[in-house]
């Protein structure tokens, strides 16, 4: 790792004003920043600690939603017994996420801070050509081993897929990011690659996260997050869908439904249309799979990543069908 | 070069001063400066856990821990797991029962993921310390013999 100088903000206040320096970058559970610093991709000439702040790891669920603050930890939040009530999804899709170790040390902010895995961008000594890292120095994913690259929301100048489990199930959710008082909803944090896949998140420098919010919901409470991936533990997602489901009281006709997917996009993916066409219809395994297929409209292969466009429905269909009880 | 940190850690239940630049993670700051070489460096990239060691009772990657960021906790190393010269603590006598090593390399590693994956109550069952150990791997491929250990320790501990 290079040199950098190291600051233990006082206040969110003090870290934002540290933040601002230039070259700077705050630290919570290092588990990216220090990783990728190792890479040689984080490149901070100054380290900004906000782990010693206090108040901000509060883990609260009231009738009106979850108010999980920014330094909150992955485990603690995975095993908290409201946010297992009423959002089963969220919790899964942590404890899912990464390994015990690291989801003691990870915070909910650092969560959506996350960058790609894409093995391009981590590897800057090998590979000089990577827009993210390096606007305008090209894709060397582009022509090589891309199996885990995304297959909807890419652009020509990148195809790196968000890594992140969390924000998967807060898009399905509605939920909004705190950034101080600036209230930004989730979907439209996380940015499409276009042309300037460097800037992932709608976040200015200077800016902290302070809280994740999501409104609670039935679709909420009646949820699961699947993951499906090379290996049955620490992996990230091949794909992944965080799927909730509010019935009507016959129990079978579907009042809402929420679905976003995870491992396939270059952002957390809302599939709007698979909700579209299964609301107010039965639940049934064929129209549900039927409908799954539409949340591959658009989608575009990149050598060796076309089994997710098969993939990606059926995980969406079977979490459909497990929290619907039909499997 | 930016300017020396003097902190202090709290590891084993002894405070240490030590002056290191910031960039020094807790493991380099275990291994190089205190001569605790229990935790091991595997990948010194938070993927293998061959660092695990617990910072206020939580299990954790020193690998990815600036060891400026916990000044102040309170830091277990598998040197410290049980008081000086007492006996093995239960997950250390049942790994050993169990021959739930080879090389021996990850085992401080696994052996500190163990004692907090059975306090955490995630240990209930196989699939379970499976899952809740997945961040500990294993070169050697011991991993049956060590879910059996976790499995014992657990009911020892109990
Ligand atoms: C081996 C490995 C496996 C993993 N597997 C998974 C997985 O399966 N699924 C998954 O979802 N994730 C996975 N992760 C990623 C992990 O979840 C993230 O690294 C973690 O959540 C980041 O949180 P942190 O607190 O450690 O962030 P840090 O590393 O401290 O920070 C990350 C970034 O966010 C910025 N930042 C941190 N806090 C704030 C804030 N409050 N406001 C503004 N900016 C902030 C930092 O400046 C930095 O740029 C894995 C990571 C590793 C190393
Ligand atoms: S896919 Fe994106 S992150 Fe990967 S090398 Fe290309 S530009 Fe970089
Ligand atoms: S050395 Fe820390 S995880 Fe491998
Ligand atoms: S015993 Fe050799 S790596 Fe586990």
């Amino acid at each position: 790792m290079r040199d950098f100088t190291y600051a233990r903000a006082a206040s969110v206040e003090d870290a934002r004003r540290l933040a601002q320096q230039s070259g700077a970058m705050l630290l919570a559970g290092g588990t990216t920043l220090l990783d990728l610093a190792k890479c040689g991709v984080a490149r901070p000439d100054h380290v900004v600690d906000i782990t010693h702040l206090k108040g901000l790891d509060a883990i609260e669920v009231t009738r009106e939603g979850a108010h999980l603050g920014a330094l909150a930890k992955m485990s603690h939040v995975a095993d908290d017994k409201a946010i297992r009530a009423e959002f089963p999804a969220v919790s899964e899709a942590l404890w899912q996420a990464a390994s015990a170790q690291l989801r003691n040390m990870a915070t909910i902010g650092g969560n959506l801070m996350q960058r790609t895995r894409c093995a391009y961008f981590r590897d800057p000594n090998s590979f000089a050509a990577c827009n993210k890292r390096q606007p305008g120095s090209g894709c060397a994913a582009r022509g090589g081993i891309t199996r885990n690259h995304a297959v909807l929301g890419t652009s020509s100048s990148c195809i790196a897929t968000n890594p992140g489990d969390l924000a998967v199930a807060l898009v399905a959710f509605d939920a909004i990011v705190h950034l101080g008082d600036r209230k930004v909803p989730v979907d439209d944090f996380f940015l499409l690659p276009g042309a300037t896949p460097d800037r992932e998140q709608a976040i200015e420098p200077g800016e902290v996260i302070t809280a994740v919010s999501i409104p609670a919901s039935a679709a909420a409470r009646r949820s699961t997050y699947l993951k499906v991936r090379d290996r049955q533990s620490y992996e990230f997602a091949a794909a992944s869908a965080a799927v909730g489901l509010d019935l009507e009281a016959d129990g079978r006709t579907i009042r809402d439904i929420r679905v976003a997917l995870g491992g396939v996009a270059t952002k957390p993916w809302r599939a709007h249309a698979v909700e579209k066409a299964l609301k107010g219809k039965t639940l049934e395994p064929e129209t549900v799979m039927r409908a799954s297929l539409l949340a591959m409209e658009g989608a575009i292969a990149q050598g060796d990543n076309h089994y997710k466009i098969d993939l990606a429905p059926r995980v969406i269909a079977r979490a459909i069908l497990k929290v619907g009880g039909l499997a | 070069m930016s300017k020396p940190l003097k902190i202090k850690l709290h590891v084993n239940g002894v405070a240490r001063e030590l002056v290191i630049e910031p960039r020094v993670t807790l493991l380099d700051a275990l291994r190089e400066h205190l001569n605790l070489t229990g935790s091991k460096k595997g990948c010194d990239q938070g993927q293998c856990g061959a660092c695990t060691v617990h910072v206020d009772g939580e299990r954790v990657l020193a690998c990815l821990t600036l060891a400026a960021q916990v000044e102040g906790r309170e830091i277990t190393t598998v040197e410290g797991l049980t008081p000086d010269g007492a006996e093995l603590h239960p997950v250390q006598a049942a790994f050993l029962k169990h021959d739930a090593f080879q090389c021996g390399y990850c085992t401080p590693g696994q052996i500190m993921s163990a004692v907090a994956c059975i306090r955490e109550g995630h240990a209930s069952s196989d699939a379970e310390i499976r899952e809740y150990m997945s961040g500990n791997l294993c070169r050697c491929g011991a991993y049956p013999h060590i879910v059996a250990a976790v499995r014992e320790a657990r009911e020892a501990l109990s």
